[in-house]
């Protein structure tokens, strides 16, 4: 295996994603970086899609058919995205059964540079508390600012972080919802870099919209966010349900590349956890538990 | 050249970097800051980092007296740079250590001074009065500090008053590695002129330089522009020479650890009736007809952070311990004033703050405790006084006003000149509702139109005598008002104590079981034990001495518990509360 700058075995060997697929150009290469790496990747009309170490031959913009690129890196198409790997992944990624529902609209909201590690973007996915600060009568709005108690585990078979029961006041949830409510969630975190959140529908009590966000790490101090949009919207123009996104994600950008340290301190003494961090709390160990150590500030033993 | 420097003083801002309500992002050694100015004039330098998620608080929102955090809402108060209020979990107090590390700050020349482990004082200009000088614009520049420096000794300029002229002699009158003192001639002109270099970092400085002499209109505007010129040419000529040179690795500064309890967020701190803090009487007035004003200043450092709904211990010069609300808005943080009734039927405490106490006397206090906190979650609040019942609902009043939160503040009193602390409330515009002298039967009227139509979301606070707050809490029930919204403060316990029973109590985490013998409380025998606990008032009313009982059935006799909480038998006053069944385990 070529040596990388990344030195971090779990992070090198797990699947990420690079690009939304509908927004590739068939056929032309393209740059991107991944854990400081600098690759290429290229799709074909059909949707094979090919990454490679980033060299001179091939270079951004020239064509290229992508069944004879020598020294190809590992590639899955999941989600809408292609995705690759440094390391050994394995075979699956983790699962978004609704994904595959047939009356879902399944969109990139948008793929954003953000001048943050991954592990903090996460923790900003995972919380409830800052709604009605950062995005101030779109999700939240004072004076409902309380975090009602959730139920967090990290599920052992699963590998995987799940809070279930949280609750929260949105003046207005979705670009379909037109007045206040309590808005329930669920938030999966199954990959150190990726987490996927699952929202009471406006549409449908029944069921759930999915909201995933999966970070490609640049470095360990940004990363290119594409979020995942699985929706029960039938009535919204893509432009529309997009730009509600990226109003939010935009209202995290500014706030997320103002943390300091910009890597996530697994150390518990770092910073002042309080109960509506519970979920933040369960990654940090989670992180530790398998050793991460790219993009975190790890413990000191 | 850097390892002293954190000693030293160095200018971090200048003052005209702190306009109205700014939050000002400052930088030395590596180590950034939030520096912002209070509406009272207090300045304020904080790590540039909110203690929950490390967001910078320069980018947070300064109200005048709090720095509330862009990400949470966490609110910081002035001076002592504690946490007042987390919004995602509004019934409960913030542990009072939840604070932000500060720094030195000193305001002179213009300009605001700080350092990391301050020896000394801030140098001193001979001849540099302030209002008599010029401060020039800072002018940042790569490079380090030393070599900013250096250079600065060669600098040329024309003094102020021949600010045209080509031909000034320069010469330094005295220069380190962090300063130079240049003094400019020209015919009978002469201007001498300080330049400071702030060190940025290992590889910047901001040159901050001051003139005297006082410039005014056109000359001011010619000689700040003077300076400009030349210290933008200097600045050109010493990034040359820096780009030249290895740069340094940048300074790396040490973030402090926050406590072990606060990475868990336990329970605050237990201990008993201590009196840590010795305060001035620095002003005593008369609040209103019978109400007496204390301004308690401490004799050195800061005082602790309060948040509305607390109270203090004071312990008087007789040997007796009351206990009195704060009373001061958010961000009051250089004393804390409280109002002092006198009782007709005072056993001595009262008298004594009346009749003994004065001005300069110095009195022992405790750190203050939140028995009583205010939630900010309400759609709207009613705030409901009875006379001194004031003074705790005074400082939840100014805390939702300088948020522009929804509220009413009902005051009963007898007259107008009982309403207490004038001066207070009257910045609370049309919030405010006195209601003079009622009789009793007026006043439950008057308790049933404020409290009817209840609507959720909406969250009642009363303090005030027994049996007006007995009154409208069955008016609260009536007009369907939920207990968890009901919030009440007794001053006493009227109720009469039956210390008749002995039981056994048996303290789970410690391991120990006690005997509570007739005529001695929970909380003496447990002390006399060694097991510690803190407690204020002694007579079940202020809620400081709370257990959670694990197993057996409590005997309430205080008045601090709502009846919900009586009902579920999990938690007792241990000051004057029994047990009704042979044994009780808490869970101490």
């Amino acid at each position: 295996m070529a040596k990388t700058r990344c030195t971090d075995q779990v992070i090198l060997n797990l699947w990420h994603p690079l690009a939304a697929l509908s927004e590739v150009k068939p056929n032309v290469v393209v740059d991107t970086i991944l854990l400081e790496e600098r690759l290429s990747y290229a799709v074909d009309g059909k949707g094979n899609a090919a990454v490679w170490r980033d060299r001179a031959d091939l270079i951004e913009g020239s064509t290229v058919d992508v069944a004879t690129v020598a020294d190809q890196l590992p590639v899955k198409h999941a989600y809408g995205y292609i995705w690759t790997s440094l390391g050994d992944p394995q075979a699956d990624l983790f699962p978004i059964p609704e994904f595959d529902e047939a009356d879902r609209r399944r969109l990139n909201a948008a793929t954003i540079g953000v001048n943050v590690s991954a592990p903090r973007a996460i923790e900003n996915f995972l919380d409830m508390g800052h709604f009605p600060y950062v995005h101030t009568d779109i999700l939240g709005a004072e004076p409902h600012t309380e975090v009602k108690e959730y139920d967090v585990e990290i599920s052992v078979d699963r590998d995987e972080i799940l809070a279930t029961r949280c609750r929260f006041f949105q003046p207005m949830a979705a670009a379909t919802a037109s007045g206040g409510a309590d808005v329930d969630y669920v938030y999966r975190v199954p990959h150190p870099f990726c987490s996927v959140l699952y929202k009471s529908s406006p549409l449908d009590e029944s069921r759930r919209d999915v909201i995933a966000v999966f970070l490609q790490p640049i470095d360990q101090e940004h990363v290119r966010a594409h979020m995942m949009l699985c929706l029960l919207d039938e009535d919204n123009e893509d432009k529309v349900i997009k730009r509600f996104q990226q109003t939010i994600f935009g209202q995290d950008k500014p706030i997320l590349e103002n943390q300091f340290p910009k890597r996530l301190p697994l150390d518990p003494r770092a910073e002042t956890p309080i109960r509506a961090d519970k979920s933040a709390i369960a990654y940090r160990r989670w992180l530790s538990q398998k050793g991460v150590t790219y993009g975190v500030i790890p413990a000191a033993t | 050249m850097l390892d002293t420097a954190k000693t030293r003083w160095h200018p971090i801002a200048a003052s005209y970097d702190l306009p109205f309500r700014h939050v000002f992002h400052g930088q030395l050694l590596g180590r950034e800051f939030a520096v912002w100015r209070a509406d009272d004039g207090y300045i304020n330098v904080w790590e540039n980092r909110c203690l929950h998620r490390g967001v910078r608080l320069s980018i947070g929102i300064n109200d005048g007296r709090e720095l509330k955090c862009q990400y949470h809402g966490w609110r910081y108060s002035n001076r002592t740079a504690g946490c007042t209020y987390i919004p995602a979990h509004p019934a409960d107090a913030p542990a009072r250590t939840i604070t932000n590390r500060t720094f030195a700050a000193v305001e002179r020349y213009g300009l605001v001074w700080s350092a990391e482990e301050p020896q000394g004082e801030v140098p001193e200009l001979p001849g540099f009065a302030e209002g008599e000088l010029l401060t020039l614009r800072g002018i940042a520049v790569n490079a380090p500090a030393d070599a900013v420096a250096a250079r600065l000794r060669s600098y040329r300029f024309q003094p102020t008053g021949q600010i045209d002229g080509s031909d000034a002699k320069v010469t330094v009158e005295a220069a380190n590695d962090f300063s130079v003192a240049l003094r400019a001639v020209e015919g009978s002109s002469t201007t001498l002129a300080v330049f400071f270099v702030q060190p940025v970092d290992s590889n910047r400085s901001v040159i901050r330089g001051v003139l005297e002499g006082r410039a005014e209109g056109a000359v001011r505007m010619a000689v700040l522009h003077h300076h400009n010129d030349r210290l933008s040419k200097l600045r050109d000529v010493v990034e040359r020479e820096a780009v030249a040179r290895p740069a340094p690795a940048p300074l790396e500064p040490v973030i402090e650890r926050v406590s072990p309890e606060l990475a868990e967020m336990p329970e605050e701190t237990k201990h008993g009736r201590k009196a840590t803090i010795r305060v001035e009487v620095a002003r005593k007035w008369q609040a209103a007809d019978g109400i007496a004003g204390f301004e308690l200043r401490p004799i050195r450092g800061l005082l602790p952070t309060f948040q509305p709904g607390a109270h203090i211990d004071v312990h008087m010069p007789n040997g007796l311990i009351r206990q009195y609300s704060i009373t001061n808005g958010p961000g009051e943080s250089e004393s804390y004033v409280i109002g002092v009734k006198l009782e007709k039927e005072s056993k001595g405490g009262s008298i004594c703050m009346h009749e003994t106490l004065r001005q300069g006397d110095v009195l022992a206090i405790s750190e203050p405790r939140n028995n009583f906190p205010l939630r900010r979650d309400a759609v709207k609040t009613i705030f409901i006084a009875g006379g001194i019942g004031i003074t705790p609902l005074i400082a939840m009043a100014q805390a939702l006003h300088n948020q522009n939160l929804a509220f009413d503040l009902h005051y009963f009193a007898q007259n107008e000149a009982q309403l207490a602390f004038p001066e207070k409330t009257s910045g609370l515009g049309g919030a405010l509702k006195p209601h003079l002298g009622l009789t009793p039967e007026a006043t439950g009227a008057k308790l049933r139109e404020i409290l009817a139509n209840y609507q959720p979301g909406r969250h009642l606070y009363l303090c005030g005598p027994g049996p007006m707050l007995e009154a409208a809490r069955n008016v609260a029930t009536e007009a369907g008002w939920p207990e968890a919204a009901v919030h009440f403060e007794y001053f006493k316990n009227t109720n009469k104590i039956d210390d008749s029973s002995s039981f056994e109590v048996a303290l789970a985490r410690s391991c120990v079981t006690l005997k509570v013998p007739a005529g001695r409380t929970i909380l003496d025998v447990m002390r006399e034990a060694g097991v510690d606990m803190p407690s204020s008032c002694e007579q079940g009313a202020c809620g400081t001495c709370l257990a959670t009982v694990i197993e057996g059935e409590p005997d309430h006799q205080d008045v601090y518990l709502n009846d919900a909480e009586r009902k579920s038998g999990t938690k007792i006053m241990t000051c004057v509360s029994r047990a009704k069944s042979a044994r009780l385990v808490l869970d101490l």
